[in-house]
């Protein structure tokens, strides 16, 4: 952009501040949603998860632990993706979000089933969403019995009586009692960003247009760029309101644990909300009328909030709409909020989940000022 | 048409199709430095298509020529930074006070000294104890005075301005036009569309468009004196039965009511006489007058709508 000037950029910056000032609904609109959605949504929201990875870490070889195993790679709600050779490698899976599950099969589960004592299995479980990993526990449990029924035949069947032949242990990581807003409230952050942030700059090019002043506006020398940054500045700061607003409640009324660092989530933030801002300038640009960029940011919204895994698991979806979803920023940005807060993620981790969402930002921001014409052609 | 330095505008055969429809259809037209020139012509002329053209909002179809000598299909940005262009509809942010529209358009076009500036530009249109003011609360008068003002800070060396006057009152008419005076006197070159003859009247000169044509142009004299109009007023009692009379005679091309009295005008003088002859009664008076310009864009209009409707 080597026409940027800034001056013109910021006469735009400054203009909106001063229309944001004056336009004391929308305002409170964008303080008043991010409350009333915490309220909605402080509920819980169930589903039924399917595939979720896992990871498996078997040191038992023997007879047993193999139909067990075999019975994971059948089941429907486990699918066996890694084996992990180390305790290290394990844990850095959860980590990363690439298993939902670290599934310990001990060296002594074979022998130990042959002497008629319960063997424990370990099920590490990554509980930030509590709604994917709830029925882990009841799904090992029939699964083992299944599997091991055949098996556990003469002095055995004793074992099958005393409620499974399996102790299955679970250790819930990063949300050890399963608390459902742990999940929500952070997801929340971004639901909320969404739909305000593209509501808003939605309408910002279509207003200009309707209210007249935009030939004012093409008629003066400034360029698409500095129209669409200068609109776009102003509610990066709305947004950081919006983020520190759910931050406090998340952290004083529903007492989310927050293990990473806020800087870098603060930091993270930018690149979500210039995104869903520059998606909204689009549809600004492509809309002929206000209501028309309410309509196209409402058909963002819908698959951002039902496909991102805010609503439902992502992992329990059929994977055309995991493509759609992975295409959507929200739901990069709910995994970063997520293994930020709850995991303690650094930047080296999230950073397979921040690319995704400034490309968007870059192709949205793109199409953005191609689209908006300079002249009434 | 050779362009010389001092013409402000020099375009040859502009034209406009929107959708099938030549709203503008090969206009020529000069304007030199320091002039005030007028373009008139019904609503849905070509007035708007033809202003936005020079000012850079629109790409002409066909037809060549310089703005401010930057040519009107490439040099649209360089255009921008030096022509003031006022709206037809008020296009300022009536969200903003006026002290903030023109600190806005004065931070868009980088002018020096810019809060100096935009407080001599509100003092200098009068608006000093309202710059605090929305100009969504502004009537009429002043957010013309305000659009004006906003047009002008940037010291543009070209004016258009697209019926910058209606639903304006007549005092605040009278003041706008003599500060276009006082700026065409600084060197100051404005294109001006309206639809009141005392302000065509007020033109250095004017050009009269209809059906994106051209139709007539020069000083308010020169066109009177090219349409060839002979127009004769009667007053008296009754006259609009006069009007039903001579309406399909031979020799009346138009006949038009101002006020009490009734203009008759025609082309062809002996003709339009003699029909005249035919109705007259000793109760009315006429008087055979100089066609005014109204009566003169009035046979414009109806030609026109012969020709090319």
């Amino acid at each position: 952009m080597h026409h940027f000037t800034f001056h013109r950029f910021w006469a735009v910056v400054l203009k909106e501040f001063v229309q944001m000032k004056r336009d004391r609904t929308t305002f409170a609109m964008m303080i008043g949603i991010p409350l009333v959605q915490l309220m909605v949504f402080g509920f819980a929201i169930n589903s039924d998860p399917r595939h979720l990875p896992t990871a498996l870490r078997s040191a038992d070889q023997g007879p047993f632990a193999r139909s067990f195993i075999e019975a994971l790679r059948r089941s429907d709600y486990f699918t066996l993706v890694r084996e992990a050779d180390t305790e290290a490698e394990a844990a850095q899976m959860l980590q990363l979000g690439e298993v939902q599950f670290v599934i310990n099969i001990p060296e002594d589960f074979t022998r130990r089933l042959l002497r008629g004592e319960r063997p424990s299995v370990l099920i590490e479980a990554d509980a930030t969403d509590p709604a994917a990993t709830g029925p882990a526990l009841a799904a090992a449990r029939a699964l083992a019995d299944a599997a091991l029924d055949h098996d556990l035949t003469g002095p055995l069947a004793a074992l099958r009586s005393r409620g499974g032949a399996v102790d299955f242990r679970i250790h819930a990581l990063y949300n050890p009692e399963n608390i459902t807003q742990y999940n929500v409230v952070p997801g929340l952050m971004g639901v909320v960003l969404t739909m305000t942030m593209i509501i808003i700059t939605a309408l910002a090019i279509t207003r200009e247009r309707e209210r007249g002043t935009m030939e004012n506006l093409l008629a003066t020398p400034i360029r698409p760029f500095e129209v669409m940054a200068g609109k776009i500045l102003p509610y990066i700061t709305v947004g950081y309101i919006q983020v520190t607003l759910i931050l406090v409640a998340a952290r004083w009324i529903f007492h989310v644990p927050m293990v990473g660092s806020l800087p870098l989530l603060y930091l993270v933030s930018l690149a979500f909300i210039a995104a869903n801002l520059a998606m909204g300038i689009t549809f600004s640009t492509l809309a002929k009328n206000q209501l028309q960029a309410i309509q196209m940011a409402f058909f963002f919204f819908l698959p951002s909030i039902l496909l991102s895994g805010f609503m439902f698991p992502f992992r329990g979806m059929p994977d055309w709409a995991q493509v759609i979803g992975s295409v959507l920023p929200l739901t990069h940005f709910l995994r970063i909020v997520r293994g930020v807060l709850l995991k303690g993620n650094g930047l080296a981790e999230i950073w397979p989940e921040l690319w995704p969402i400034a490309l968007f930002l870059a192709v949205a921001m793109a199409v953005a000022v191609k689209r908006y014409r300079q002249t009434l052609d | 048409m050779s362009s010389s330095p001092e013409h402000v505008i020099d375009v040859t055969g502009v034209t406009k199709t929107f959708s099938g429809r030549k709203v503008v259809d090969a206009i020529d037209l000069q304007v030199t430095r320091g002039e005030i020139y007028g373009f008139l012509g019904p609503n849905g002329s070509g007035k708007t298509t033809f202003i936005r053209m020079l000012c850079g909002l629109l790409t002409p179809d066909a037809g060549s020529g310089t703005c401010l000598g930057h040519d009107v299909r490439t040099g649209q940005r360089a255009i921008k930074r030096e022509v003031g262009y006022m709206t037809q509809k008020f296009s300022y942010y009536e969200d903003l006070t006026i002290r903030e529209n023109l600190d806005f358009v004065a931070r868009i076009y980088d002018v020096p000294d810019r809060a100096a500036t935009v407080e001599k530009s509100l003092e200098r249109l009068g608006l000093q104890h309202r710059r605090h003011q929305l100009a969504g609360q502004l009537s009429g008068g002043w957010k013309q005075r305000l659009a004006l003002a906003a047009c002008l800070i940037h010291q543009p060396r070209l004016l258009l301005l697209d019926e910058p006057t209606a639903g304006v009152d007549p005092k605040a008419r009278r003041d706008f036009w003599e500060e276009l005076h006082r700026l065409a006197a600084e060197g100051l070159t404005v294109l001006i569309t309206t639809h009141y003859m005392d302000e065509a009247e007020r033109c250095h000169r004017l050009a009269y468009i209809a059906y994106g044509r051209l139709l007539a142009r020069g000083t308010v004299s020169e066109v009177v004196a090219t349409a060839r109009l002979t127009t004769w007023s009667v007053t008296g009692p009754e006259i609009r039965g006069i009007a039903e009379r001579l309406r399909d005679r031979a020799g009346v091309d138009q006949v038009v009511p101002f006020g009490t009295s009734l203009h008759v005008s025609g082309h062809d003088a002996a003709q339009l006489e003699l029909a005249i002859a035919a109705v007259r009664e000793p109760r009315h008076e006429w008087v055979r007058i100089n066609s005014g310009l109204e009566d003169v864009f009035i046979s414009l209009m109806d030609q026109a709508k012969d020709n090319f409707s």
